[in-house]
């Protein structure tokens, strides 16, 4: 077996601060990721899967948009509707 | 005779016995046009030719001892998104440019020349109808002739400018969530969104098929009867044109309110409004004897099932030109129908289960009344531009609030009249909602409003030399 060049080797210490350093660097993104909010999630994965194409300047807007319109629309989702109410897509007065 | 600002039933009368004709009134109006749109922008195209050669056919058929229809020789103007024979219909965008040019009319552009209505142009509107204020960016705001710095209101902004501003008695608009009634409001002119289903779809550009209306705009209710009656009727190529015999109101306007049970929209209609609102609101009322309230349950809750599902409708209605032309859009529309793609489907189908329980709770409203007064906005025009108002210390967006009482009506389809009151300095309207299938009730309401000078389209002065554009 050939050993590594002296060099090359880390010491104990020196792979312990290296491993806390990752650490702290995968709890930094996780931090990051639970801060993020998950409209931004949604809007990317939405524009990927309806294949729209997104230019950034225009995200915060359509996320916006998309906040106004989930705000609004949690106005009715709780409201009690027995399962057989019938939708009116095509509405007749 | 001095027809720029005759209304329609003047005019008809006075090509009909000869006392003017219809040449005579179409060059009137083309030269009103052409001196004052500069400034309003409520023309996208203007037809001279064309009309100027029905104008003519008519003028023939007179003297030929033919009977001329009772809308003969006005002059008619078009919210860009009806089909008109040898243009594209724009629907307000800069896409549809691209778009082949109409094989003919559509359907009620076509009944109301065959009442003797001469088409002069089409008008500007917001892009694809997603819109309150008037403005656009690829064709300019249309401009309010109340003041020209001023949101005319949309999305049917130039049917409102054009009407308000004396240069046709008569266009048509299309209201999905309010965009008769907005316009009408801002502008202080007439406007009938009718029933759902009432009036024919056939040839216009669609945005949100389970809540688009068509209807008139002019300056007097008898106008927006003579103009609506001519265009009643069922129509295949719409399929949602319910199938109903014609019924003619014009002859059942004069019979006014009287025997009416009317009422005013309390809560939510209440909760949200400038002093003008309530002022334009009180004085309609007053006059009408009307002092019961009543509340349209969960209007609040209806005002955001109608947003919801306009926005999935629209977004839907136009993704595949989001995907290749996004950059063609107006940004401000491009990313609420973007959004609107995005909506989860639980929303848009609970929107539409909450819809048939409201039309149920509301329509049970109508055993107790005949009719229901609101407000049309919650403000009179802002200015072109305008992001925001305050009322009662929040901040709101102008481009979503000005349809907050307009939307819960529409929602359900129920028809309406807009009276505008003409308040100092700016106009502003009152709502009369009706059951389904009753314009006659709205209309004779407004038409004894209008008999008691309590409603009426204000003249403002001319639009040239005004610094608009």
């Amino acid at each position: 077996m050939t050993r590594r060049p002296k060099s090359a080797r880390k010491s104990k210490a020196s792979r312990a601060v290296l491993a806390k350093a990752a650490r702290a660097k995968g709890r930094r993104a996780h931090r990051e990721l639970r801060a993020r909010n998950p409209l931004d999630d949604l809007v990317d994965a939405a524009a990927r899967a309806l294949d729209l194409k997104l230019e950034p300047a225009w995200k915060a807007a359509v996320k916006t948009n998309l906040e106004i319109t989930l705000r609004l629309a949690g106005l009715f989702a709780d409201f009690p509707l027995p399962d057989d109410a019938e939708p009116a897509p095509i509405f007749w007065a | 005779m001095n027809t720029a600002w005759a209304q329609a039933s003047e005019i008809a009368a006075a090509v009909r016995e000869g006392r003017t004709s219809a040449s005579a009134v179409v060059r009137a109006a083309l030269a009103h046009i052409a001196a004052d749109d500069p400034v309003l922008n409520a023309f996208t195209a203007v037809l001279g030719e064309r009309a100027l050669g029905r104008a003519r056919a008519l003028d023939n058929a007179r003297l030929e001892g033919r009977e001329l229809g009772p809308l003969a020789g006005v002059p008619l103007a078009v919210k860009n998104l009806f089909d008109i024979a040898g243009l594209p219909t724009l629907a307000g965008s800069k896409i549809n440019r691209e778009c082949a040019p109409a094989p003919r009319d559509a359907t009620l552009v076509a009944r109301l020349e065959a009442a003797g209505a001469v088409l002069v142009g089409a008008l500007n509107m917001g892009e694809y109808a997603y819109d309150f204020t008037g403005e656009n960016v690829h064709y300019g705001p249309s401009r309010n002739p109340h003041d020209v710095q001023r949101m005319t209101g949309g999305s049917s902004g130039g049917s409102g400018a054009a009407v308000a501003g004396g240069l046709v008695p008569v266009a048509l608009g299309s209201d999905t969530n309010g965009s008769i009634r907005v316009p009408s409001s801002l502008c202080g002119i007439f406007g009938l969104k009718p029933t759902y289903g009432r009036l024919s779809r056939a040839g216009t550009f669609p945005f949100v098929a389970s809540l688009d209306h068509v209807g008139p705009l002019a300056r007097s209710v008898t106008d927006l009867a003579l103009a609506y009656d001519a265009m009643q009727g069922h129509d295949s190529e719409d399929p949602v044109c319910a199938n109903r015999p014609v019924e003619p109101v014009a002859q059942l306007i004069e019979r006014g309110s009287e025997g009416l049970r009317i009422a005013i929209a309390g809560g939510y209609f209440r909760d949200v409004a400038f002093a003008d609102a309530q002022t334009a609101l009180t004085r309609v009322a007053a006059a009408l004897g009307a002092t019961a309230e009543i509340e349209l349950p969960e209007a609040k809750r209806a005002r955001a099932a109608a947003y919801v599902i306009t926005a999935a409708e629209g977004g839907a209605l136009h993704l595949a030109r989001l995907r290749e032309r996004a950059d063609d859009f107006d940004p401000a529309v491009r990313d609420r129908l973007i959004a609107g793609a995005m909506i989860p489907a639980a929303h848009v189908v609970k929107a539409q289960k909450f819809r048939r329980w409201y039309r149920e709770q509301v329509l049970a409203l109508f055993a107790k009344v005949d009719a229901v007064l609101a407000p049309a906005t919650p403000c009179t025009a802002p200015l072109i531009g305008q992001k925001t108002f305050v009322l009662d210390g929040v901040e709101l967006a102008v481009r979503a609030n000005l349809g907050i009482y307009t939307q819960p009506i529409s929602f359900i389809g129920l028809p309406v009249v807009a009276v505008p009151v003409p308040l100092q300095p700016l106009p502003i309207a009152v709502q009369i909602i009706a059951p389904p299938w009753r314009e006659d009730v709205g209309l004779r309401i407004a038409y004894a409003l209008e008999e008691a000078g309590v409603v009426a389209a204000p003249r403002p002065a001319p639009a040239r030399g005004k610094a608009g554009a």
